[in-house]
């Protein structure tokens, strides 16, 4: 089971990382501030495992993959979302993090629900199911291999 | 049944006759451009590789803008990694030459291409008819090592143009106001193309302005119709097209608007989303702390003459800072040859060398807590100018440029 935190439509990609810690040399020394401008507090208070339910439009704004990166570092297991901004959304894949287009089940759960991901299938949240697509081939191959890079590794023997 | 400018462009691409919207086609990139945003994260990834290689180099471009000069040891030690490597590998690479954007249009893109670049306002390239598009840097890596990469094919939402701007109203107050109707996330996934008589009447600079900020709605790619505007731009630069495509009469589109040109006004974005657009007079009177006129979106040569047209013989307000930021070395050797650095100076305003300064939050300029900045830039997002409680509006030369002078928000005709 995966605990819900909560954010609203239009998060972009200078609040999931904002650009005075870019300069950071690592994904660990970022994570503290992810979120910051929203929820200073949040980053301290997300566990490994949990997840993110969000509104539309989910990652808009910058190519900077250090944002999907910092939400992977913090333990994030996947957000959901009722869309995603393109650039956002493969960047995610291409580091590992599993996103989930899912229309409804925003306006219907609370932060601090407790949900199960059944990839491909459905998200179960206070004992309602939520009907969710597989990806495509490709990009679950992507994903299990914990990013576009050591898929590449993987397919060339490398790994 | 026809093809769209995107969907023609990609086929090519792929190496097919054609493609349709919803295809995932497999393409080769005819260019590779990446700043110091992300470069360095690019450069690890690569030595990480075993055996690495470079599939075309004549194809990458390089380009430091967000940080130059460095501000920091940390800045200048990335900077550093990009520097080395790209010599050592033979990669095009400009320092302190402007604004990534800028100078590949200057230098490098042509109508017909497929560019992607690690940053999201790589759609700018639409206004030469190239499907530039924003990438990260893992995406950036693999085309870079493999020279390809895999691509949706995007539908398109088309923009027929008419009429022509009325005096005091620029090419960001249109994409605002597109912006605006369709909203942050109205093109996700999909390409917007603009085409029309009013197209015309746009300079390279009004067209790069539009396609620029299509991301702040979500699209994938912008794509102008390629004309003798784009043409005699591309002639003056040294440059001939890949290839000029337009959409066939019987293409598909997802969605048609029919703009007119006449009826858009001066504009404002308001904190903290792009799409929170109203006309400027509901702003009047808003106090700033900071202005800033430049970006990849308006930092060219037509929008310094604005500038400079509005503050000539004026001066900025006590309490505010203006910064001034030409795009490239061209723009800014230009505006000395025209005396209007002259102009902002004279005004009070600081004049810096050619970056991507506040409008990405660091590299100079940045703002405090509680304070206002107003500005050419392309994101208000909360935040991203500086301290996370403070505030930026988005607007055209003319309404920064007077915006500075009063020290409140206003049209440039009250000035």
């Amino acid at each position: 089971m995966s605990k819900i935190w909560k954010l609203d439509n239009d998060i972009d990609t200078d609040i999931i990382l904002p650009t005075e810690y870019l300069a950071f040399e690592t994904v660990d020394e970022m994570k503290p501030y992810a979120f910051s401008p929203l929820r200073p507090e949040l980053a301290g208070q997300i566990q490994p495992g949990d997840m993110i339910v969000a509104g539309n439009n989910f990652g808009c704004g910058s190519s900077r993959e250090q944002a999907p990166e910092v939400v992977k570092a913090l333990g994030i297991s996947c957000i959901v979302a009722k869309s995603f901004a393109r650039i956002f959304f493969r960047n995610a894949i291409n580091n590992g993090l599993l996103l989930i287009e899912q229309p409804d089940l925003y306006d219907e759960v609370n932060e601090g629900d407790e949900a199960e991901v059944i990839p491909g299938k459905e998200i179960i949240v206070n004992g309602k199911s939520y009907p969710i697509a597989s990806l495509p081939d490709n990009l679950t191959e992507i994903l299990e291999a914990g990013g576009l890079v050591k898929a590449m590794r993987k397919r060339n023997g490398l790994d | 049944m026809g093809m769209t400018m995107a969907e023609k462009i990609i086929a090519c691409a792929a190496g097919k006759e054609s493609c349709r919207a919803g295809d995932i086609e497999t393409v080769t990139l005819d260019r590779l451009m990446s700043n110091d945003g992300t470069t360095h994260l690019t450069i690890d990834m690569y030595n990480n590789l075993k055996n690495p290689h470079i599939a075309d180099v004549d194809k990458l471009v390089w380009i430091i803008d967000h940080n130059i000069p460095a501000d920091s040891p940390k800045t200048a030690a990335s900077h550093k990694k990009m520097r080395d490597f790209a010599r050592e590998n033979g990669i095009t690479f400009y320092e302190g030459e402007g604004v990534c954007h800028q100078v590949m249009m200057e230098n490098h893109v042509r109508p017909g291409e497929l560019i992607f670049g690690a940053d999201s306002h790589t759609c700018a390239y639409g206004a030469l008819g190239a499907f530039g598009t924003g990438v990260g840097c893992t995406d950036y890596l693999y085309a870079m090592v493999t020279g390809t990469s895999w691509l949706l094919v995007p539908e398109t939402i088309r923009f027929n143009l008419t009429g022509s701007l009325k005096h005091g109203v620029y090419a960001r107050d249109l994409i605002l106001t597109i912006i605006g109707r369709i909203s942050a996330n109205g093109a996700n996934y999909k390409a917007m193309e603009f085409a029309g008589e009013g197209l015309k009447g746009l300079s390279i600079a009004d067209r790069i302005s539009i396609c620029n900020l299509c991301v702040e709605a979500g699209a994938k790619t912008a794509l102008m119709e390629v004309d003798d505007v784009a043409l005699d731009y591309l002639k003056e630069h040294g440059r001939e097209p890949k290839a000029i495509y337009k959409s066939d009469d019987d293409a598909v589109f997802s969605e048609v608007f029919d703009i007119d040109l006449n009826e858009i006004e001066p504009i404002v974005a308001k904190p903290h989303f792009v799409d929170n657009v109203v006309p400027v007079k509901e702003c009047e009177g808003i106090e700033i702390d900071e202005a800033f006129l430049g970006s990849c979106n308006n930092g060219r040569i037509e929008d310094l003459r604005v500038g400079a047209s509005v503050i000539k013989g004026k001066h900025v307000a006590d309490k505010v800072r203006f910064l001034v930021v030409p795009a490239s070395r061209e723009v800014y050797q230009q505006a000395l040859k025209e005396c209007l650095l002259d102009i902002f100076m004279d005004a009070g305003a600081m004049v810096m060398n050619p970056n991507c300064s506040v409008c990405w939050g660091a590299c100079q300029g940045v703002i405090g807590e509680g304070e206002t900045l107003i500005s050419t830039g392309t994101r208000n997002f909360k935040g991203r100018a500086g301290h996370k409680d403070s505030f930026v509006y988005l607007a055209s030369a003319a309404t920064v440029t007077a915006s500075a002078i009063k020290g409140y928000i206003v049209t440039a005709d009250k000035i």
